[in-house]
């Protein structure tokens, strides 16, 4: 999988090496000729972030808690033992997870200023727009401008929590069920929570859009 | 460090830069960095805080410029060379990006009102509805006290637990333990009267970066709030 990766990557940029593809490469030779890394453990690590943990962990959490009120009530009383309970760890390191809800009067979006704090563990590695400085200088000081940036309109009497996760606690926001999904079953409705709605830059999907087509796995929605 | 890093409230870096269909890692060397980087705080190589700090000590010019990767690159390069773990001359061909110089915290430090260790059952100072004022103070080492939030009154919401303090474990100054609390600031203490009223950030506080608000008899501005938003 590895090799396959690296051929994609020359194949991408027909450009020599550059300073930091030498510089990593570097790092890790030194690294596991001393014995500090273990090639074995890191390419199972890159898999784990690459392919198996993404935001299609998140979105199975928040289907639950749209179609069961007794899980939604413990996964805002209790993000870690809830996303625990369907089966996937929070985070690395027993990290806390807090599940904030979303409602027609109050709009919760996460943001780390200081540097990218991110539920790793239900949403898997965060997308570049959250890391950039543009994000964490504007989240805490312009957020209805930022989300305008998104497609989001919130009217001027919903009231905007932003949560500067600068700790080691984790947000996870849970997004408002959108209208005419009663009907739908868990799996589809977890087909609408995208990576977005769950960071709280976005609703999440209407069911037209969402219905045309879902994600057949995990792989598909890190790409959504 | 009043660093380049402590971004909140920043002007003048435009719109968002997004990417549809984005994939987890944008190259070969990003995917390794990251699982390098995981490995060594897992082995405790270096601690989480240490590895946050050498990032924020990139000088501003690179750390603005560089890729999200490539920090998380010359940092860990950065702490590796200094803790000795290895030489430059083991890095040949590589670019040198000197960090800017950190500091230890001496046993003196440690023990001084700066970082001052709180009983040993780690009691909470504050609790939930508190009216608090984030401390006014530009350490010069590692902090996740950000500008933008120093002397501003804002309420305890809720207490997170109990967490080493990043400010001496960054420097070798080990765990000293505090409650960190969501402290919650109106957007219109943080950011004037055009904020809208009702908006408001969250963020987690280690208990020593928080005061209490001290009460204001002039102006009706009581320790319980009254007056205020």
């Amino acid at each position: 999988m590895a090799a396959n990766h690296q051929a994609h990557e020359h194949h991408r940029h027909d450009e020599p090496e550059s300073d930091i593809t030498l510089r990593v490469k570097a790092l890790e030779s030194i690294l596991v000729s001393k014995g500090l890394v273990d090639p074995q453990a890191l390419d199972m690590l890159i898999d784990t972030y690459e392919h198996r943990v993404g935001p299609h962990i998140g979105a199975k959490v928040v289907a639950r808690a749209w179609s069961d009120p007794a899980y939604k009530r413990r996964l805002l009383e209790d993000g870690t033992a809830a996303v625990n309970e369907l089966g996937f760890p929070p985070g690395p390191e027993g990290i806390n997870l807090i599940v904030l809800e979303n409602t027609p009067k109050v709009h919760n979006v996460v943001v780390c200023t200081l540097c990218s704090c991110y539920p790793w563990g239900t949403l898997g590695l965060p997308p570049v727009w959250y890391k950039s400085p543009a994000y964490r200088a504007r989240a805490v000081g312009d957020p209805r401008g930022v989300l305008r940036e998104f497609g989001t309109e919130l009217d001027d009497d919903v009231e905007i929590r932003v949560w500067d996760s600068s700790a080691e606690v984790r947000y996870l926001v849970l997004p408002e069920r959108p209208p005419g999904t009663e009907r739908m079953t868990e799996e589809e409705l977890a087909g609408l929570v995208t990576r977005d709605s769950m960071i709280g830059v976005a609703k999440a999907k209407s069911p037209k859009a969402g219905a045309r087509k879902r994600p057949g796995n995990g792989r598909a929605e890190h790409r959504v | 460090m009043n660093g380049v890093h402590d971004l909140g409230g920043m002007h003048g870096f435009g719109p968002i830069p997004r990417e549809e269909n984005e994939p987890v890692f944008h190259a070969d060397w990003e995917r390794r960095m990251y699982g390098i980087a995981r490995i060594l705080l897992n082995q405790r190589v270096f601690t989480l805080d240490e590895y946050r700090h050498s990032i924020e000590r990139i000088p501003p010019s690179v750390y603005l410029g560089a890729k999200y990767y490539e920090k998380w690159a010359i940092g860990a390069t950065g702490l590796l060379l200094e803790k000795g773990i290895i030489k430059p001359s083991d890095l040949k061909g590589v670019k040198p990006i000197n960090l800017n110089p950190t500091f230890s915290l001496s046993a003196k430090a440690r023990g001084d009102s700066i970082f001052k260790h709180p009983s040993r059952a780690v009691k909470a100072r504050f609790k939930p509805g508190d009216k608090v004022i984030a401390r006014n103070v530009n350490p010069r080492g590692h902090t996740r006290l950000p500008r933008y939030v120093r002397g501003k009154r804002g309420t305890i919401q809720f207490d997170e637990g109990v967490f080493a303090l990043p400010d001496a474990n960054a420097h070798g100054g080990g765990m000293i333990l505090q409650h960190v609390y969501s402290v919650r600031f109106a957007a219109r203490e943080l950011w004037g009267p055009e904020a809208p009223a009702r908006d408001s950030v969250a963020i987690d506080l280690w208990e020593q970066y928080l005061e209490p608000e001290p009460a204001r008899s002039s102006n009706g501005r009581g320790r319980n709030g009254r007056g205020r938003r």
